[in-house]
């Protein structure tokens, strides 16, 4: 009886807290409760999208022009790079389900951590610094003389706040990435626990697919067809 | 169940590795993410008038779903999880359409056309009878 009771209760080295029935449950537990935080992670960036909806119905022109400031070419590396990080990711999980050994696990998400920093670093050098160069960035670097001024500079606004945010959601995905990294290699995931993975990569797709939505509604529906070329 | 009364360690070991999902299954959806984000990207330089914003969006949906269902395991799950992500959509719904049944409504004009003498955004009569307005 006394073993029976210490043995439920002890701290298990598979992850498994006492107050679950089966491990499975403890695992739906985790994936409602970031569910939920996605849930308001969805509106908060979906008030951005309302916002970013209505002020491009009142400067149409305007926001066509400003988006025609910002190079596709970067925008579209990007996406990329964002997909093969996701893929990378779930790899990752995937590994830990089948029991791979931890090296595998701590590969999958160094190469993810590569892949989202290439993101970050593509961002500030090739397309913040050369905004900054240019002078399309509102109240830091503004010698924009072309037509809609202030119609463009609201654009500009809403480009470097909605990228800027999704931005620091990566920085926040790199944080916990290197936590994952530290808890794989001290043997923590297993093929009956990897909850701590599996939640962390449904934040890490969550920032996916905001840059999934970002990138033709920024780059892409600004009348591109009208530059000719390319 | 039965069995996880008599034998409570071994159901505790019971965990979601069935819900698996083969490496194939990841390359395809990596695919076709990679699929749209050239397709979204080319249709962007063919003229289609406002038809470019809705297949711009209509391609961004569907890499949505690809990574919702398949990387984020949604096609897999069986629990509330699935009610959280449907009102999440619900509420953002919601917002968007109550925000611009608002926006889009304010530069209606007084009068729909044939009830009457018409005004214009500068309050100008534009009708041919300005004469009833008076």
């Amino acid at each position: 009886m006394a073993d029976a009771a210490v043995e439920t209760h002890a701290p298990n080295p598979s992850g498994f807290a006492h107050q679950y029935e089966t491990l499975e449950q403890q695992h739906d537990a985790g994936r409602l409760g970031m569910w939920l935080f996605l849930a308001t992670e969805i509106l908060f960036f979906g008030g951005m999208f309302t916002s970013y909806i209505i002020y491009r119905e009142l400067h149409l022109p305007a926001f066509e022009t400003g988006s025609r400031l910002l190079e596709v070419r970067f925008g579209a590396t990007n996406t990329a790079v964002l997909i093969c990080s996701s893929l990378t990711m779930a790899l990752s999980i995937r590994s830990a389900q089948v029991g791979k050994s931890k090296g595998t696990i701590i590969f999958w998400l160094i190469l993810t951590m590569i892949l989202g920093a290439a993101f970050i670093g593509i961002k500030l050098r090739f397309e913040w610094y050369h905004d900054w160069l240019e002078g399309i960035v509102p109240g830091l670097s503004w010698t924009y003389s072309g037509p809609y001024q202030s119609g463009v500079q609201m654009f500009m606004c809403f480009y470097f706040f909605m990228t800027g945010l999704h931005a620091l959601h990566m920085v926040v995905g790199l944080g916990i990435l290197t936590v994952l990294v530290v808890m794989a290699a001290r043997g923590r995931f297993t093929p009956h626990y990897f909850t701590p993975l599996e939640i962390s990569g449904l934040y890490w797709h969550f920032v996916d697919i905001v840059w999934i939505f970002l990138f033709p509604l920024l780059y892409l529906i600004g009348g591109r067809y009208t530059l000719g070329g390319h | 169940m039965h069995d996880a009364a008599h034998n409570p360690e071994e159901s505790k070991l019971v965990d979601p590795t069935e819900h698996i999902v083969p490496v194939s299954t990841y390359v395809m959806v990596f695919i076709g993410l990679m699929i749209g984000t050239g397709l979204t990207t080319w249709v962007a330089y063919i003229d289609l008038g406002k038809w470019n914003t809705v297949v711009a969006l209509i391609i961004a949906v569907c890499k949505m779903l690809l990574v919702v269902l398949f990387f984020m395991h949604v096609k897999y799950i069986r629990s509330l999880s699935r009610i959280v992500i449907i009102a999440a959509f619900f509420w953002l719904g919601i917002m968007v359409a109550l925000s611009l049944s608002d926006e889009l409504t304010r530069k209606w004009e007084m009068n729909p056309a044939g009830w009457g003498p018409r005004l214009g955004l500068n309050s100008q009569v534009v009708s041919s009878k300005p004469d009833t307005l008076a």
